[in-house]
């Protein structure tokens, strides 16, 4: 794993592409049920993660996020029957894409959190915020910001 | 279709190595059927770059075009005016593609982001298979529509050879033996009669390369090619 030599300041920011049937009920339940999670994921509510294409995935790591967290319905129980198999084959491809392209594969991982399960929810912010945290700043973010010439994720590691 | 495979990013990222200014030209035919160079690889192999390209220190300036087929002179003519702008095209069509956007723009660097694979069908979506290796004598009237040249790996035009066991090939046990798909076929379809007919030796002068063909109606206006 990388050895965090970034800004002491830095707050990693993770981008959670959520299903509004399973995953986003859930967040929201984890906030009526007033559980504790860390501030760092930015919630993107979507109609079915099968919405989510391979190109979203790396742009928006591209945009500099550090960590992108895709939510969708338990096996068996997609609303549309299969979005979230599609989802998951393309979340594995976009992650071999990244590596491919000198990023961590771990930044982008696919979960199925089913509507009623807040606690699991919260359980995943919080593994992927510590994944993330491990990880440090997306080095595109460095290279952006400064200028810099940024390791990549595998010759940092 | 013709089946290509997107090349691996390090190879790409080495040919790009002398260059500035690549445009990632797509071909919305064949290899966007088959998932290797469309519109949307093409977005996807300009976001590899990039993010590639800064991680290096290096930044790229790199432009997207897809055109409706790269093995059309029209439609390749639509980026007469965008080729400009770059010292090197990387083009995701078919090695017919590349090399016509070649002829068309020959003063420009042209490079392969796709390895051309075979003829096939489309089985189910992200899954092909071979079906004809353009032998330029078609077979299938004689075998049922099941291409021994294609199928079998010796390409037996009279089958099967002491290879086959229940079923499947001797080359490879993975695959069914094409003699035996063929038996079924014909027999299935009333024809079995026809699988003792004795099929003379191919002439491969009819896969000549590289071939070119006139249509009887333009015969006047090709004949100096022949």
């Amino acid at each position: 794993m990388a050895t965090a030599t970034h800004n002491p300041d830095w707050q990693p920011k993770i981008v959670a592409l959520v299903c509004t049937y399973c995953t986003y009920t859930a967040a929201d339940m984890a906030g009526s049920l007033r559980l504790q999670y860390p501030p760092e994921v930015r919630i993107v509510k979507l109609p079915c993660t099968g919405k989510v294409d391979t190109i979203h995935l790396l742009k928006t790591m591209q945009a500099g996020v550090d960590g992108i967290l895709v939510g969708g319905c338990e096996i068996g129980d997609c609303h549309f029957l299969e979005g979230n198999l599609r989802a998951r084959e393309r979340v594995e491809f976009a992650r071999a894409l990244l590596e491919e392209a000198g990023l961590s594969r771990e930044r982008l991982e696919m979960y199925h959190i089913g509507a009623s399960d807040a606690p699991l929810w919260v359980e995943r912010v919080k593994q992927m915020v510590a994944r993330i945290r491990e990880l440090g700043p997306n080095p595109l973010r460095v290279a952006g910001a400064g200028g810099e010439t940024a390791k990549t994720d595998q010759a940092a590691a | 279709m013709i089946i290509a495979r997107r090349k691996p990013l390090q190879e790409i990222k080495d040919s790009l190595q002398d260059y500035q200014r690549a445009l990632i030209v797509g071909c919305g035919t064949c290899v966007a059927v088959c998932l290797a160079g469309g519109e949307r690889e093409v977005k996807l192999l300009v976001s590899q770059l990039e993010i590639a390209s800064r991680l290096a220190g290096r930044p790229l300036t790199l432009g997207e075009a897809t055109v409706e087929r790269q093995c059309d002179r029209e439609f390749l003519h639509e980026l007469r005016h965008q080729v400009k702008n770059y010292d090197v095209l990387v083009s995701l069509a078919c090695g017919v593609g590349i090399q016509f956007l070649s002829d068309l723009y020959p003063d420009k660097v042209v490079l392969p982001g796709v390895d051309t694979t075979f003829i096939g069908a489309n089985e189910e979506p992200g899954y092909w298979t071979e079906r004809c290796r353009m032998c330029g004598s078609c077979y299938l009237a004689l075998t049922g529509a099941v291409c021994p040249i294609t199928m079998c790996p010796k390409s037996l035009l009279n089958g099967p050879c002491a290879g086959t066991r229940e079923g499947r090939c001797e080359v490879n046990q993975e695959k069914p033996c094409a003699w035996t798909l063929i038996y079924e076929r014909l027999e299935a379809s009333g024809r079995l009669d026809q699988i003792k007919d004795i099929v003379p030796p191919r002439d491969h002068r009819l896969a000549a390369h590289p071939a070119t063909q006139i249509h009887e109606a333009y015969k006047r206006r090709f004949s100096a090619h022949e």
